[in-house]
């Protein structure tokens, strides 16, 4: 595996809700700029493993962490850190379009009028935001119309701006496509391409093709451990371990 | 157990008509393979035994070669287009594309053999006599290539690689010995030069063996055995 520079620094994180452990010692490095993909079976723990990265996983009564994860060499989980902050340097996309009840434009803006500390100038905001996701010449025209106007594929792009107009370091996606349509998913994915420059992309998918075409690095979830990381290259045509051979080879006997 | 050849133990597909089309791929290429090796066999014989009719009756074989390979190359396509298969499905359904390349290829060269076989029937030029036991020998190698695909037997598949330096060695003699009897009987030499061509010949299926070998051993492996040069190995000498 080639060596690249850590964004994130996940070790021996674990994860609880209630007495049910979902995450057991997940230990690897996310590198900066690229797009690391978690595939694996459904409750192998990939969605509680980013709702950790960004502290979202403790947001539920019952839920319990412990391990650590570096942000640039920092432990989210000190007690010094401001989750407000956090989450505005590690965004966070979900598989179902949320896009809040009010104008295209105000959706943009809806997260950097909740954290910033000087008000908001909408023009320096709304259109390099949209622009990132190629939504802005389709809705430049419409900036006030509400956001449930827009195809559930635009829905999501303008999500994925929404998350974007923070300027955010980290981007986790829940499977982002899940509910698109393959033309809509071929957008986002294409958008993945633009945006692996700019960002460190986690993207949790169960489209073991997505995550072949656009991620540089993959790791396997099974039962709540982390099986193998790997190039992505070599996670789909070469894996070192006989379970991720299975999975991915459609074997689940 | 997986049925298809890709992988030794474990659980089958999950997806009974991906592991049934796997399946049929690998039927089809030990059928494809098994006429080929018929082929080999029996060029020889017309060869060696001035036997027109068996020639022809290879020359008419081929035609079933062609159509396996057209029938493994439409299967292949229509499950990569399908199934998009990964890791070793996928090493298995582009190795069956290449290998049936490899033996329609060995097929064709028995075809040659077969129409200068043909052209020789009534003449008086002696076959060379080391020509059945090359022959024999590459039969043999894409009969032990073919052994390691079905057994994912790696080092079966490396004994047939080194067995290409023994068919080299024959074919290396049989050149040197044509070449003194060109220089002696001159008057022969339109016949000398087809059995040359049949020793070239065999010698290429040769190295076609060589490659189904080496294609056996990146399935079972995932390692590109080809060209060593081009992983800081030594060159072949």
């Amino acid at each position: 595996m080639t060596t690249l520079v850590p964004k994130l620094r996940v070790e021996d994180l674990c994860a609880w809700y209630g007495e049910r452990q979902i995450l057991d010692r997940i230990s690897f490095d996310v590198p900066a700029q690229r797009i690391t993909a978690i595939i694996g079976p459904s409750g192998c723990g990939k969605s509680t493993f980013i709702r950790c990265i960004n502290r979202m996983h403790e947001l539920v009564s019952d839920a319990r962490v412990q391990g650590q994860v570096q942000l640039d060499g920092e432990d989210v989980y000190d007690r010094h850190v401001a989750l407000e902050q956090l989450r505005r340097r590690i965004g966070m996309v979900f598989q179902k379009a949320n896009p809040f009840p009010m104008s295209i434009r105000d959706n943009v803006l809806a997260g950097l009028r909740l954290t910033a500390e000087s008000p908001v100038r909408d023009d320096e905001a709304v259109e390099p935001a949209l622009r990132s996701v190629a939504l802005w010449d389709e809705v430049r025209d419409r900036l006030n119309h509400r956001a449930e106007t827009l195809s559930v594929g635009q829905q999501q792009r303008l999500c994925i701006a929404r998350a974007l107009a923070l300027q955010p370091e980290v981007l986790l996606m829940d499977e982002p496509c899940g509910s698109l349509d393959p033309i809509a998913t071929a957008r986002v994915e294409d958008l993945l391409g633009d945006l692996r420059e700019r960002f460190t992309i986690v993207l949790v998918t169960h489209n073991m093709q997505q995550a072949a075409r656009v991620s540089d690095r993959t790791g396997f979830f099974l039962g709540g451990q982390l099986v193998e990381f790997d190039d992505t290259d070599v996670i789909f045509t070469q894996p070192g371990d006989r379970r991720t051979e299975d999975y991915i080879t459609g074997k689940f006997g | 157990m997986s049925d298809s050849g890709t992988t030794p133990a474990g659980p089958g597909h999950t997806d009974r008509a991906f592991e049934q089309e796997l399946h049929t791929v690998r039927g089809a290429l030990l059928r494809m393979a098994g006429h080929v090796e018929h082929m080999i066999g029996r060029a020889g014989q017309a060869l060696v035994q001035r036997d027109g009719a068996l020639a022809r009756d290879v020359i008419e074989e081929d035609q079933e070669v062609n159509r396996a390979e057209v029938e493994i190359d439409e299967l292949c396509l229509r499950i990569l287009a399908k199934r998009q298969p990964m890791a070793s499905d996928l090493r298995f359904v582009t190795l069956a594309m290449k290998m049936v390349t490899d033996l329609e290829r060995i097929a064709d060269l028995a075809v040659n053999i077969c129409e200068r076989a043909v052209d020789l029937v009534d003449s008086k030029v002696v076959v060379h006599a080391e020509i059945p036991a090359m022959c024999s020998a590459v039969e043999n190698m894409v009969h032990q290539a073919i052994e390691a695909f079905v057994n994912r037997d790696v080092a079966k598949a490396r004994a047939v690689i080194d067995g290409d330096d023994v068919v080299d060695d024959y074919y290396h003699r049989i050149f040197e010995d044509l070449l003194g009897r060109m220089h002696a009987e001159p008057a022969q030499l339109h016949q000398w030069i087809h059995v040359q061509s049949v020793a070239k010949w065999l010698e290429r299926m040769g190295d076609h063996s060589t490659n189904l070998a080496e294609l056996v051993i990146f399935m079972v492996e995932g390692r590109d055995v080809r060209h060593p040069r081009l992983h800081g190995g030594k060159p072949p000498s």
